[in-house]
């Protein structure tokens, strides 16, 4: 279509007023309220020390979520890719069950199982583990809804690399765990990373599957998601603004990272 | 695409290629297998116990109370409205990535994911404020269902973006050109030659973005909160788990997975379909499809 000018600038008008007035404008206007009247206020309700448990929770999920589902998705990957078996297909398909799920479907079954008529209740009663309302429910929850992302990343990566160079390592004498080192993992480095980027973007901004296993306690188990939610209904806007903007400029720092590493993974 | 099922295993075998390292085979698939049904398949068989424990009357009956008939409807039919809306403006957005030409362009491609990255919450929170009551523009929209709507628009805006977006990367030219040499205008190249070239992707974005709207909660928790009128199925599922009514909160949420399900196997068949036809394969994976061809900038 070469296209009038007119119809070109049709397109434009139409195509960039959306994103402008969906995207672009709101988050534009929550960094200038925030600001308007200086910085003191939202930092303040970050700095509070309900805000500063908010945040510190959830670099605790993060801390935890990230690390296990990259090193699952790792060797998941792996072996989706390199291992024939007449289960991957389901495996496969379960792995993108988070991402079709509800995030407060996912928190109403982790609750209904672990929670006081769940069928693992007695046996975590017993050993005196409290896993709803606290923050074993909380990784649960992350660790749920960020699974896929490591596994969906590197699995294409692995196909497209081919074996040529492993085999000739091994041919070479070195030994399975060498091999992985040295020849698989640096290939796979850059959609591994996308992988991780993802993972922790999902889990610093996980809200629904958190809120409903958490209960929301302020100063315990609230995360910075949370913790906005919190704040708005108090009616503490500087609070709900400060702790949006930082989730945000933590948003925009993941847009980056992707698209680096995209320019590394093309490159 | 390699979310789909059947792609992951039809790689052919390698001869010795890296397995595992340092693992059997059979220890890993254990582990994964013990990973996956503690993490997600436990607490989803729970949650289906839960909605039957009281037999299939009552889960009938939870499911069609007023209230959650009500929900499952306005969730069906704004998200409807909400992949039609983004059909039409993800394609031109596509369109304008892969074939114009503007100053700030590679901004708008990468801001094109920002509703993925963004935490839902905060998605609610910044509509409110530019399209709630303190609305510098005026327009408070804030508790109506437009307001579910626009909601629904900003988290799946990337989606059909991101699924047309490699295909018109790929397609070839020639066909425009000789159409358009034989005398067809502009519209006539793209209802003819053009659209059913990108009718793979937008079937799969489409698909994709209805399953995300269908669950979506945080993004329409505050911007339009949960009176009757703007309940949506999600909304619903709390306020149930806080009523204490664990198998209604349960009926209604084996029906949303089941409807997501439901557009995930249409992805499927969408895919395969686009494959048997020759078509350019949609360059996009079940999950993170947002970000699967994040090209087109350069």
């Amino acid at each position: 279509m070469s296209g009038t000018a007119t119809s070109r600038w049709g397109l434009r008008v139409l195509g960039l007023g959306y994103v402008l007035l969906l995207l672009l404008l709101p988050l534009g206007l929550i960094f200038f309220k925030t600001f308007e009247h200086g910085i003191a206020a939202p930092l303040d309700a970050i700095t509070s020390p309900d805000g500063l448990n908010a945040l510190k929770l959830t670099l605790l999920m993060v801390a935890i979520a990230v690390p296990l589902n990259t090193v699952f998705g790792i060797g998941c990957a792996l072996l989706l890719v390199r291992h024939k078996w007449w289960a991957n297909p389901f495996i496969d398909a379960i792995i993108n069950l988070p991402f079709a799920i509800s995030p407060v479907v996912i928190g109403l079954s982790l609750f209904l199982l672990y929670g006081t008529t769940g069928w693992l209740e007695p046996a975590l009663a017993e050993a005196g583990i409290k896993v709803l309302f606290s923050v074993p429910g909380m990784v649960l929850a992350s660790v749920f809804v960020s699974l896929p992302f490591v596994v969906r990343e590197t699995v294409p990566v692995l196909q497209e690399i081919g074996t040529e160079q492993e085999q000739a390592a091994s041919t070479l004498g070195a030994n399975a765990w060498q091999t992985f080192w040295r020849i698989t993992l640096p290939a796979i480095r850059w959609g591994v990373a996308y992988g991780v980027v993802l993972t922790t973007a999902r889990v610093l901004g996980e809200f629904g599957a958190v809120s409903v296993v958490s209960g929301s306690i302020s100063g315990q188990t609230q995360t910075l998601p949370l913790f906005v939610e919190k704040q708005y209904q108090n009616f503490n806007l500087p609070g709900a603004f400060g702790a949006s903007v930082l989730l945000a400029l933590l948003a925009l720092t993941t847009l980056l990272a992707m698209n680096l590493l995209k320019r590394k993974e093309d490159a | 695409m390699s979310a789909h099922p059947a792609s992951a295993t039809s790689v052919p075998a390698p001869r010795a290629g890296i397995r595992l390292p340092g693992l059997s085979a059979g220890l890993g698939r254990g582990l994964v297998v013990l990973y996956l049904s503690i993490l997600v398949l436990l607490p989803l068989a729970a949650l289906t116990n839960q909605s039957l424990t009281e037999g299939l009357g009552t889960f009938w009956d939870q499911v069609t109370s007023t209230q959650a008939l009500r929900s499952l409807q306005l969730t069906l039919i704004a998200s409807a409205i909400v992949v039609l809306i983004n059909a039409f403006f993800g394609t031109i957005l596509a369109w304008l990535l892969v074939r114009d030409d503007f100053p700030g362009k590679s901004v708008i491609n990468a801001v094109i994911d920002l509703p993925f990255a963004l935490p839902t919450i905060v998605a609610s929170l910044i509509l409110l404020e530019l399209w709630g009551a303190r609305s510098p523009v005026g327009v408070d929209i804030a508790t109506t269902q437009a307001a579910v709507v626009v909601a629904l628009c900003f988290v799946t805006l990337p989606f059909v973006v991101r699924a047309v977006q490699p295909l018109l990367m790929e397609m070839d030219r020639e066909m425009e050109e000789a159409a358009a040499s034989l005398g067809a205008g502009g519209f006539t190249v793209f209802r003819r030659i053009i659209f059913p070239n990108l009718l793979p992707g937008l079937g799969a974005g489409i698909a994709l973005a209805f399953a995300r709207a269908l669950g979506e909660f945080g993004s329409v928790l505050l911007f339009a909160g949960g009176l009757p009128d703007t309940m949506v199925s999600s909304v619903y599922i709390r306020q149930q788990i806080e009523s204490g009514n664990d198998t209604g909160a349960a009926a209604v949420s084996v029906v949303l997975l089941l409807a997501s399900l439901l557009c995930l196997v249409l992805v499927g068949l969408i895919q395969r379909w686009a494959g048997r036809h020759e078509r350019p394969a949609p360059e996009v994976d079940t999950t993170i499809m947002p970000f699967a061809g994040s090209g087109g900038a350069g």
